[in-house]
């Protein structure tokens, strides 16, 4: 393999790998921002009520 | 990964700290003045106790309410613990971009990321959907959840669009992805009806809500940048 195609091909690599793991990142981190501010169960709204408004989440 | 999740962590954390002390002095205070016109409202027999507007869905009015925090120290912890969730999450979702970047972060560049961050996920959506007090009147919850979701993916994407898009078109592209949900327009209760709180609390609110955002993000940014670059 020429070098400018192993560099492509590590280059590629590297990209699906940040693509992994910025995707496992990012849903963790929506998951956390929806159950905070997003979910409906009454109990999770009455908890984080103060917070919702606060954040500008709509609320009610 | 393990990069990602220590800047994170400490991220959310201190912005989590920073957010609950401005929270509790400027815009706590405002959350409960305006209950006080909620329950106010609520003892008159029209409209219904605690029922937030006419075209709020059902089963979220507050006289049928379960288990909630107890007033005082109760109620601010568990916003404390709620400010954690919202702050790892959006730390998260902050380093998931820096390492999608591929490009060198530290404490300046976070602010800048912060900044986006800002403008994603607080005044986009602000600009369709105000900051609203308790017993604000609104269109049914559904919708304006699934308007403020889309409009901070569009102004997220239009803004990496507009600075990282090579070309031209693709800026332009950008913006048009961060104007369109305003040109679709949020759901919004119909005009002349007015909620429980006056209109100046509302908009003290409105401006104190939008400018403790801005600390949060700026101090979340600026700390996830500054971990991620020591830890590497």
């Amino acid at each position: 393999m020429s070098r400018i195609a192993a560099t492509a091909a590590a280059g590629l690599t590297d990209l699906s790998g940040r693509l992994g793991r910025a995707a496992i990142l990012a849903l963790v981190g929506v998951l956390l921002v929806f159950i905070t501010g997003f979910a409906h169960p009454e109990l999770v709204h009455n908890a984080t009520h103060d917070a919702r408004h606060a954040f500008a989440f709509p609320c009610h | 990964m393990r990069r990602a999740l220590i800047s994170a962590l400490v991220g959310g954390f201190v912005a989590c700290l920073a957010i609950t002390a401005t929270q509790q002095a400027v815009v706590v205070p405002l959350i409960l003045k305006a209950e006080t016109f909620e329950e106010a409202k609520g003892d008159t027999p029209k409209p219904a106790a605690h029922d937030h507007g006419a075209a709020a869905g059902p089963g979220h009015r507050h006289d049928e309410e379960g288990w909630k925090p107890a007033e005082g120290l109760e109620r601010a912890a568990f916003t404390a613990l709620a400010n954690l969730g919202v702050g790892i999450g959006f730390a998260l979702i902050l380093v998931a971009a820096y390492t999608l970047s591929g490009r060198e972060v530290d404490g300046r560049q976070g602010l800048l990321w912060g900044a986006a961050g800002f403008l994603t996920f607080a005044l986009a959506p602000s600009l369709g959907l105000p900051p609203e007090l308790p017993g604000s009147v609104a269109a049914a919850l559904l919708p304006r959840q699934a308007w403020w979701l889309a409009s901070a993916l569009a102004t997220g994407t239009g803004l990496a669009l507009i600075v990282f898009g090579r070309h031209v078109a693709l800026k332009l592209l950008g913006v048009a992805a961060i104007v369109l949900p305003h040109v679709v327009g949020a759901p919004h209760p119909p005009m002349g009806e007015a909620g429980a709180a006056p209109p100046e609390l509302a908009a003290r609110f409105a401006v104190m809500s939008l400018a403790t955002a801005a600390v949060f993000w700026a101090v979340l940014g600026w700390v996830s940048g500054a971990v991620w670059r020591r830890v590497s």
